[in-house]
């Protein structure tokens, strides 16, 4: 899995310029970023400037028009790059949890090792059930989706990415659906992965969380990186007034 | 015309398709007649079956228990016996104790008529259960607007039901009279002369069932395209922005 | 053009409160109940049919059946001939119109066989053709949805024709001639519409499936074919069945249809029955009774459809 071009002190993600538009509208606008392996950064910035569309093509699930965006080295938008192989490095949590709803909570986490990755399917059961009790939902195995909480799905749903084994997560405002009880658990489980370090790139509203677990704040407005930098200064130093602007609705 | 006469002719000659209608005279106008009949027999069909669905559909909502059980049993009739024995069923049983009864001799109505008799009573089966639907689907609290502002029973139907129901339940309504087109096929096994009735007859004269077959499908899909343009356009022209859907 | 015959979803609405006593109701008839459910409004809406069988209703049919069977008598014995009653006579023909020709193939099994036969046809085919209609590839995807189109547009009374006149009637391999009895050829034709709008109901059912579950698959590495298989399907099943067996009863329905090309079915054995009976009075009679089969055999079908549609339609 591991790409001989590909060093461990060279950024483990890297956006080039990118350029992206849905027909006439373009979203995103040049946009440029480096995650180093064991980083966990957070993107923030107002409804519609591009986040989700930003998070979605660093696994391929939107294309590109220009710039370039690598994983481990890999081009992805290289219309040869075998796209499971880059899927398999890269997982994704969405905002609606999207897990199977026929399938329980245990099957649901099996089923990308069993089918795609071909594993033996007793040595994936022992890993769910890891993996379950890791994200705190011992009991619920046997559950199915529709008799969970959102924020029980939620877990089920990252318990389920990183069955993958991958080397990046990507969470698209995962507690956005959640009520603010639920969404504690949901973040305990991210800083977790967070400090076993695990490489994290977070689309989020919560600035507190994000202040507290990320090493770099990227701001997006208009489909460009206005800036960023990491918490300590990000929030008490912004420059750019789009930016002191967001944040004092936010804050 | 007579070049295009001609050019099917030639199509005979040369390449021996046969497609007589074209430039056969006798055949031409006698498949004409036929798909005529089809046109009609589908038009009086689709309005009296809309006519039974309405009145149905009113008399669903009738207090007397019985009423609606009988409307009940008729559509489960019509909606679970199959249309070509509910068709000889009528052309031939009905119409013979009709005409014992009325003392009648020749029969009561032609093959033509039972036919419409037939197809619409069965289209209507499931007209009524598409109105009802539809009526259902208006809120209370409108019809009880007109209620309040002393419209009478049969008003309120006429002015707010219906118009708000109709919207909503014509893309099922559609369906079910092209349906009802398509069905209008059987009058073949009563001998009513409608387009395949005369195509067979024209196969059988002429020998040229290929060819006949073909035109039939291809009538017959024309007909149903122009059925579904024409419900589509209506369906578009009688919208009411934010009502149903 | 949505689907032909598709329920029409809500039942009469119990809002004067009638016919809610037969729960309780003491019978010794087989009581189909009254289901009450709610909707997403709250409102009670009422199950299926609003006349169940009361013991009321069971006295009166076996009274009709009574006294009609005394008046049949009667009328038998002015007409001069004791031994034909009607009852008789239905009786007398009800095994050829039931089984067939004794040592053929034919009568009302034979509706029923064939419309299993093209409902498994059509159900095979469909799904491929469904499948096809939503595929990446715009070639195919045009072919499958002109041929949905195609054949549900198509009366089946033309399809029937078109290919009980077009198919050979015997093969020939090398010595050997295998006749192609009509009926195979019968079930294909009705299998053509089944398959158009099997193929309908699968579009519409992976269509309705939100795109959330497609990308989490993707995400996940799945390939097209696992998401497809693993993923969206399963959970189409549960909202195809329903229109699914709507199709079944109307195929059903349609099956005499091939009584018109000459196939043995109960239509025609019924129709020869008549002929040599020659009698105008039993003409009702026996037509009713040939209905009456498929009406026991259907209604239960749509019945048990429209309680699943409800039931579905409450889960979701
Ligand atoms: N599939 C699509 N087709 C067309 N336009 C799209 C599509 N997806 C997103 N867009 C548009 O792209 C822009 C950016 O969308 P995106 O979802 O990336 O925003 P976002 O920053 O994630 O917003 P939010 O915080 O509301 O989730 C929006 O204007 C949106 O309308
Ligand atoms: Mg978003």
């Amino acid at each position: 899995m591991n790409n001989l071009n590909w060093a461990s002190d060279q950024p483990i993600v890297s956006l080039k310029n990118v350029h992206k538009s849905f027909g006439d509208l373009e979203v995103l606008k040049g946009v440029s970023l480096d995650v180093m392996q064991g980083e966990v950064i957070c993107i923030i910035g107002p409804s519609g400037s591009g986040k989700s569309t930003l998070i979605r093509c660093i696994n391929a699930l939107n294309d590109i028009q220009s710039g370039s965006i690598t994983v481990e080295g890999q081009e992805v938008h290289d219309p040869k790059l075998n796209k499971l192989e880059l899927r398999k490095k890269v997982g994704m949590v969405f905002q609606q949890y999207n897990l199977f709803p026929h399938k329980t909570a245990l099957e649901n986490v099996m089923m990308a090792p069993v089918l795609v990755l071909k594993q033996n399917k007793d040595d994936v059961a022992r890993l769910a059930q890891t993996l379950i009790r890791k994200v705190r939902l011992d009991g619920k195995e046997h559950n199915y989706p529709g008799e969970l909480s959102g924020g029980q799905q939620q877990r089920v749903a990252i318990a389920r990415s990183l069955a993958m084994n991958p080397q990046v997560m990507l969470f698209d405002e995962v507690t956005a659906a959640l009520d603010p009880e639920t969404v504690k658990e949901v973040l305990v489980t991210i800083k977790d992965l967070a400090a076993e370090g695990m490489t994290c790139i977070l689309v989020t509203h919560e600035m507190g969380f994000a202040r507290e677990i990320a090493d770099q704040i990227y701001f997006t407005d208009g489909g460009v990186i206005v800036e960023h930098g990491p918490p300590e200064t990000f929030f008490s130093r912004a420059k750019d007034p789009r930016t002191k602007e967001f944040l004092s609705q936010i804050l | 015309m007579e070049f295009v006469w001609e050019w099917f002719y030639w199509l005979y000659d040369v390449h021996g398709i046969k497609l007589t209608i074209f430039y056969d005279e006798w055949d031409r106008n006698r498949f004409i007649r036929g798909m005529w009949t089809t046109f009609h027999l589908s038009a009086l069909s689709i309005f009296l079956s809309i006519v039974i669905g309405v009145a149905g559909a009113w008399l669903q909502m009738s207090n007397l228990v019985w009423m609606r059980r009988i409307v009940q049993a008729y559509i489960q009739f019509f909606r679970n016996t199959p249309p070509l024995i509910q068709l000889y069923f009528f052309y031939f049983a009905v119409d013979a104790a009709l005409s014992q009864l009325f003392g009648i001799t020749g029969g009561v109505l032609g093959s033509y008529g039972w036919a419409v008799v037939s197809l619409s009573f069965f289209a209507g089966a499931f007209n009524v259960e598409i109105f009802r639907a539809g009526v259902e689907s208006v809120p209370r609290s409108t019809t009880e607007a007109a209620e309040a502002l002393g419209y009478t029973r049969l008003q309120i139907y006429r002015y707010v039901t219906l118009p708000l129901a109709f919207r909503v339940c014509l893309p099922s309504l559609n369906s079910n009279l092209i349906n009802l087109l398509k069905t209008t096929t059987v009058a073949y096994a009563i001998a009513v002369p409608e387009t395949l009735y005369v195509a067979n007859q024209i196969w059988s004269d002429e020998y040229n069932v290929f060819e006949m077959m073909n035109v039939v499908w291809i009538v017959y899909i024309v007909f149903v395209g122009f059925l579904v343009w024409l419900m589509h356009r209506w369906e578009k022209s009688i919208k009411i922005p934010g009502y149903g859907n | 053009m949505g689907e032909v015959h598709q329920d029409t979803g809500v039942r009469k609405l119990n809002v004067r409160g009638t016919s809610r006593h037969v729960h309780g109701a003491k019978t010794d008839l087989p009581v189909i109940k009254p289901f009450v459910i709610g909707n997403a409004g709250g409102r009670y809406i009422e199950g299926m049919l609003e006349f169940t069988f009361q013991w009321r209703i069971g006295v009166a049919l076996f009274l009709t059946l009574a006294g009609w069977m005394m008046i049949d008598a009667a009328h038998a014995q002015v007409q001069g001939d004791p031994e034909q009653t009607i009852f008789q006579t239905l009786i007398k023909w009800t095994p050829l119109m039931f089984w067939g020709p004794s040592g053929e193939f034919g009568g009302f099994i034979l509706n029923i066989v064939v419309s299993f036969i093209s409902m498994a046809l059509g159900t095979f085919f469909g799904l491929w053709v469904g499948i096809g209609q939503v595929s990446p590839n715009r070639h195919l995807r045009r072919f499958c949805w002109a041929i949905t189109q195609l054949f549900r547009n198509s009366p089946w009374l033309v399809l029937l024709f078109y290919f009980m006149l077009l198919l050979p009637f015997s093969l020939q391999f090398g010595d050997i001639r295998v006749d192609i009895p009509g009926w195979t050829k019968a079930t294909f034709a009705l299998s053509l519409p089944i398959m158009a709008n099997v193929s309908e109901i699968v579009r519409g059912a992976i269509a309705s499936i939100p795109t959330g579950q497609w990308e989490s698959a993707e995400s996940l590495a799945f390939s097209r074919t696992q998401t497809m298989w693993r993923v969206i399907l399963p959970q189409c099943i549960k909202r195809m069945i329903p229109p699914w067996m709507n199709w079944y009863c109307i195929l059903t329905m349609s099956t005499p249809l091939i009584s018109i090309l000459g196939v043995n079915d109960g239509m025609t054995l019924t129709q020869n029955a008549l002929a040599a009976e020659g009698r105008s009075e039993f003409l009702i009679p026996m037509y009713l009774w040939l209905m009456l089969w498929f009406f026991v055999y259907s209604y239960p079908i749509a019945m048990w459809t429209r309680r699943l549609e409800h039931k579905f339609a409450i889960e979701s």
